[in-house]
């Protein structure tokens, strides 16, 4: 169990960690610990149910034994307590009888002494009656007493005519019919050798008297072993006669002399001249003594005679039935020859051991309980485990399933574009083929769409990319200035036609180079900037202004002039303005990082070359409402349809550029109130560039511009954020620069420098056009032309040259304001550097001595002068346009007509500069080119590291990387990334355009 | 006929060739790059232009006679005719090329045969066209005029 949690514990860290580059190699771990933790987990659910079989057994086991012990426990006792009951009772029984005996004994001796001993006899059956009746209380178990003499035949005349009867017999062996015995019916004894004719007896039993105690067959056999012994004997039991008790009859000998303790049987016999007998009522005596004791009602009492094992006679009780527990006491009578036991029952049942059956069924019952409890929660952790495995699969699946949808939408999409590329194209020719007024606008409408569709499905791409894992950031370095510059350029058209500001603003204190990716950074602030513009409708500015985080966290005095000032607005009552780019108000752009967790890099000190940018595009534009600000990071959620049907766009972009934030290390947020505007921040981490990390073939940094180094400029504006913005273009020329706030201003400072002699006076003013009238720019005019001090050409040259800067004005007005000599030029905003450049270069005319191109091929020309460069192409007429394009820039140029060709040109050492590489070719197309390109070049720098060859057979070169741009006509098709993945640097449009080639071309030329 | 109505004639004509889609902004940028050094660019190029695209359509015409047509040969063929063009600037010709690039993925071989025709057509029309463009260059020339830029 503990080992499965901590395996998916593990495995979900790890998942995590590496979420990003791990994720096929995950896909094929998952299932194997999976695997695992499903096995363990069976085990354990198993051993778990063994123990609870064991434990539930365990305790019926326990049950069992409990209530056997406590069963035997109780049986035990009872035996006891019978048994001691039983032990009293006889004893008790035992005693009585002795002392009855002992009694009857005694009146042996009483008739031996005083009816034997004396002459005459003292004793007649009156007195024996009395005194008998009188000690009657005794012998309370006896129910009479009688004397019999001995007489032997020879004396029975004698002893009858001296008693006046005869002796009689007993009647019957038959003793029931006691009550109705009469003297007087019995027979006459029958003649036999000697007698035993009773001659006393008490009251009760007075019956009995004259007959003859030998006719009996117990009496006679008890009257023989009486003499015999001189001891008491008991007869068997029978029924006594006149009461209907089972008795017993005692028999005592009467001796007429003293007998010696030793005499011998005979001697016994000799001497013995009676016998007294005694009749015990034995039920009546036990129940007497019974009737003395406590809790009789307890137990049943039976007494037997055994003295016939076999046949034992019951003397006392009923047959009652077998209650299961029987104790047997021995009585002794006194009399050897008799056997007698006392059977002790108890009356009742045992009734059931109700604590041992309640304690063994609450212990199986608990035991039972805990069983199913735990049963329960087997089940239930076996359950949670199975829904947790179930999860875990789904997990799986769902998540296999999102990278499928991302994987099915990179691939849709891309498969999309291919047939939209020929609607396109049947489209345009449709628009071609004379359409009327109607039929154009409709064309042109499809094809507007077709457009939008296939940026929206490049947009789809990009998110698509990025969902599945695939999207990879390069590293590479680049010029952050620069790429700016180029974002701008992308937005000049439009923000020209809206008449919005558009301004960049890069702080000091950021790096020029910085590695990471440039195309992604491009991307997030051009999908920012875009959708500034997108919202903000002729009035206001967009501003792009980028710092170090740093400067945000640091303190005050850290912070540079725009930041501090963009911090502080200040509303400015005299003109009803703000102190923003364009006198409108904007948000607090402070509350746009507010919630950035890492806005600061010191938490991690080694990574002391990583820096933190904090870009913010700040706009006046209408602001999201505040209900759709909780979404507006989602995909596809726009701030409401109605804005969306205003608007149009997919609302893909900030999502997209989300994810690109957060892939670069950063975070993304926004400030945004309706009405007044949006401000969206983001940062970015980047590692410092090294120039010296450049390709070494790459020509030390382009003095793009230089020539303009060291020159002054006044910059006259009424809005410090913009002229600080105008500052930084200019500080990117090295020219240094003065502000003023108005052009009265201006003037007093240009007065007070100026100094025509001097290098270091004012060169040029650049003047924005909210502070430019016609009334003052003739003042101003005016006073330019009589600082002049003298005519000569050679000072007016010298004079200062004035720009107007602004966004919006036609052509019209720029040449009318240009020959009407008010200004030498007219800047264009958004600001960049290769405008100013450009611009400057016409104005003082240094460009001319280079090239006589306008604008911006200048600067391609500067970047490609010299350079030697290779064209492959098997198209000819493309070899020959490709060929003279770049021959007009001034680079020197050499074609050949297919990869094959390329490969041989290109193997070093070689003196190209770079390759332009047509993409498909016959035989080998461009990748392929490519890819054998940089397996010749990776192995001679291999060679040249280990040297194994010397550096000078490789024209000094340490480390052969030529430049390879792709030629493609078709640009959606050929990607970056693909190119990329075969070893290219980048890619250009064919035909050349020179925006394009520029761009790509200054990667490798200027940028380093 | 004087210069100043030459270069008129000549200007309405290249507009009129960019107004009906003959030419496109390219045959403009081929035009910049044409300067005194290289006096005859833009027609060297369009002469090779001329050749190499009189040869593709003959190897796409015998390419689709074949029994079983090679669709990756022809869509070679045309890919380099839509290279070509694309770099003069013809853009009707260049249009064509693409719906032909689309009819030899799908293999249809009746829409390759009804594009070939079309680009045939579009390719003369073109043709003539441009050789009147610069007869009346050459026109201007000898007469002692300067070619007026179109932008």
């Amino acid at each position: 169990m503990v080992v499965s949690c901590k395996l998916s514990g593990s495995h979900v860290k790890l998942w995590r960690n590496r979420k990003q580059k791990l994720v096929e190699q995950q896909r094929q771990l998952r299932p194997k610990q999976q695997q695992l933790a499903q096995s363990s987990s069976k085990v354990a659910g198993k051993w778990r149910k063994k123990l609870l079989i064991i434990f539930v057994l365990l305790g019926v086991i326990i049950s069992i034994w409990l209530f056997w012990h406590l069963n035997k426990d109780i049986n035990l006792r009872r035996r006891e307590t019978l048994t001691n009951m039983c032990d009293e009772r006889a004893r008790m029984l035992q005693d009585q009888f002795n002392v009855s005996m002992n009694h009857v004994h005694a009146l042996a001796i009483l008739v031996s002494t005083f009816h034997h001993g004396k002459h005459p006899s003292a004793i007649d059956q009156k007195t024996f009656g009395e005194y008998t009746e009188r000690t009657a209380f005794e012998r309370p178990l006896t129910s009479g007493v009688a004397y019999a003499l001995k007489v032997l035949h020879s004396e029975r005349e004698q002893f009858e005519k001296e008693h006046g009867w005869t002796i009689k017999k007993m009647e019957t062996e038959d003793q029931t019919l006691v009550q109705d015995c009469i003297l007087e019916n019995l027979d006459p004894s029958p003649i036999q050798d000697e007698y035993a004719p009773v001659i006393f007896s008490q009251e009760t039993v007075s019956h009995i008297v004259s007959i003859d105690m030998m006719s009996g067959k117990e009496d006679r056999e008890n009257i023989l072993r009486a003499r015999a012994s001189g001891k008491g004997v008991l007869t068997s039991p029978f029924k006594l006669l006149k009461s209907n008790h089972l008795g017993v009859v005692l028999t005592f000998a009467v001796y007429n002399a003293d007998l010696p303790p030793d005499a011998t049987p005979e001697q016994r016999i000799e001497a013995t001249v009676g016998y007294l007998g005694a009749s015990y009522d034995v039920p009546s005596l036990v129940k007497k003594l019974l009737h003395q004791l406590a809790s009789k009602q307890t137990i049943v009492v039976n007494v037997y005679d055994t003295t016939n094992a076999s046949a034992p006679i019951n003397m006392y009780g009923t047959n009652v039935t077998d209650t299961g527990l029987l104790h047997i006491s021995n009585l002794d009578f006194g009399d050897p020859a008799r056997k007698h036991e006392m059977h002790c029952r108890f009356k009742q049942k045992p009734p059931p051991p109700w604590t041992a059956i309640t304690a063994s069924v609450g212990v199986l019952v608990i035991t039972l309980l805990v069983g199913h409890i735990f049963h329960a929660a087997i089940n239930r952790i076996a359950k949670v485990e199975g829904d947790y495995r179930q999860m875990m699969e789904l997990k799986v699946r769902a998540e296999a399933a999102d990278v499928a949808k991302s994987q099915f939408l990179a691939t849709v999409s891309h498969e999309i574009r291919t047939p939209m590329n020929g609607v396109l194209g049947m489209l345009k020719m449709l628009m071609d083929s004379g359409l009327d007024a109607n039929q154009q606008d409709y064309a042109e409408t499809a094809h507007a769409s077709g457009k939008d569709l296939i940026s929206l499905i490049n947009e789809v791409l990009d998110q698509a990319k990025i969902e599945s894992g695939r999207l990879e950031l390069e590293a590479v370095p680049f010029d952050l200035h620069a790429a700016l510059d180029n974002v701008l350029s992308l937005f000049s058209g439009k923000s020209h036609e809206k008449g919005i500001e558009l301004a960049v603003y890069i702080s000091d204190r950021v790096p020029e180079f910085v590695i990471g990716d440039p195309g992604r950074f491009r991307q997030i602030i051009t999908n920012l900037v875009g959708n500034s513009i997108k919202f903000t409708h002729d009035k206001g500015h967009i501003f792009v202004s980028v710092h170090l985080a740093d400067e945000v966290v640091g303190p005050p005095d850290l912070r540079d002039e725009v930041l501090r000032q963009s911090l502080n607005i200040v509303r400015d009552s005299s003109n009803n303005s703000y102190n923003t780019l364009s006198g409108f108000p904007v948000v607090n752009r402070w509350k746009s990082w507010e919630k950035f967790k890492k806005l600061s890099c010191t938490d991690s000190m080694e990574e002391t070359n990583i820096i933190k940018l904090l870009v913010t595009v700040e706009d006046t534009g209408v602001g999201i409402p505040s209900e759709a600000q909780s979404r507006i990071f989602m995909p596809f959620m726009q701030a409401d349809s109605s804005t969306s049907r205003t608007y149009g766009g997919t609302g893909i972009g900030l999502s997209i550029s989300k994810r690109l934030v957060d892939l670069m290390g950063g975070e993304i947020g926004f400030e945004s109130e309706p009405g007044t505007g949006s401000t969206f921040s983001f940062t970015v981490a980047f590692t410092k560039g090294e120039t010296s990390l450049l390709d070494t073939k790459q020509q030390p940094h382009d003095p793009a511009g230089s020539e303009f180094q060291g020159l002054r400029a006044l910059v006259v504006d009424c809005r410090s954020i913009r002229a600080e913005v105008t500052r930084y273009h200019l500080q990117r020329l090295r020219i240094s620069v003065d502000k003023t706030f108005s052009l009265i201003s201006a003037c007093s400072y240009l007065s007070n420098n100026y100094d025509p002699s001097a290098s270091t006076s004012v060169a040029m003013v650049l003047v924005d056009k909210e502070v430019w009238d016609k009334e003052a720019g003739l003042v101003f005019h005016h006073m330019l032309k009589e600082l002049r001090p003298n005519g000569t050409v050679e000072v007016q040259e010298k004079r200062p040259k004035i720009f107007l800067l602004d966004t919006s004005l036609s052509s019209a007005e720029r040449n009318e304001l240009k020959s009407a000599g008010f200004v030498d030029n007219v800047l264009m905003k958004p600001l960049r550097l290769s405008v100013l450049i450009s611009c400057f270069q016409e104005v003082f005319g240094i460009g001319k001595r280079k090239q006589a191109n306008r604008g911006k091929p200048l600067t391609l020309g500067n970047l490609l002068r010299e350079k030697r460069i290779l064209v492959v192409d098997d198209n000819a007429v493309n070899r020959r346009v490709a060929e003279f394009a770049l021959k007009k820039y001034g680079a020197i140029v050499t074609c050949v007509d297919s990869g094959k060709a390329a490969l041989l040109m290109l193997k070093p050492p070689h003196n190209f500069d770079a390759c332009f590489m047509d993409l498909q070719m016959p035989e080998m197309d461009g990748f392929k080119a490519t890819q054998e390109i940089r397996r010749m070049e990776s192995k001679v720098n291999e060679r040249i590291k280990s040297g194994e060859v010397s550096i000078e057979m490789f024209a000094n070169v340490a480390y052969w990387h030529t430049p390879i741009l792709a030629m493609t006509a078709d640009v959606i098709q050929a990607n970056n990334e693909e190119c990329m993945k075969c070893g290219m640097d980048g890619y250009v449009a064919k035909p050349f355009e020179e925006d394009q080639l520029y761009s790509a071309v200054a990667h490798f030329f200027e940028s380093g | 006929m004087d210069v100043g109505q030459l270069q008129r004639q000549f200007t309405d004509y290249t507009a009129s060739l960019f107004r009906e889609g003959f030419l496109d902004d390219q045959f403009t940028q081929l035009q910049k790059l044409q300067d005194e050094n290289n006096p005859d660019f833009v027609f060297e190029v369009v002469s090779l232009f001329f050749d190499d695209s009189e040869k593709l359509v003959n190897n796409m015409a015998k390419a689709l006679e074949q029994q079983t047509v090679e669709f990756k040969q022809v869509d070679a063929h045309v890919h380099q005719f839509k290279g070509s063009s694309s770099s003069v600037g013809a853009h009707r010709v260049k249009n064509v090329c693409v719906t032909f690039r689309n009819f030899c993925e799908q293999q249809n071989i009746e829409g390759c045969k009804r594009c070939l025709q079309q680009l045939r057509h579009e390719y003369s029309l073109l043709k003539s066209k441009l050789e009147t463009l610069f007869r009346l260059e050459q026109q201007i020339i000898a007469a002692g005029g300067s070619i007026p830029m179109v932008e």
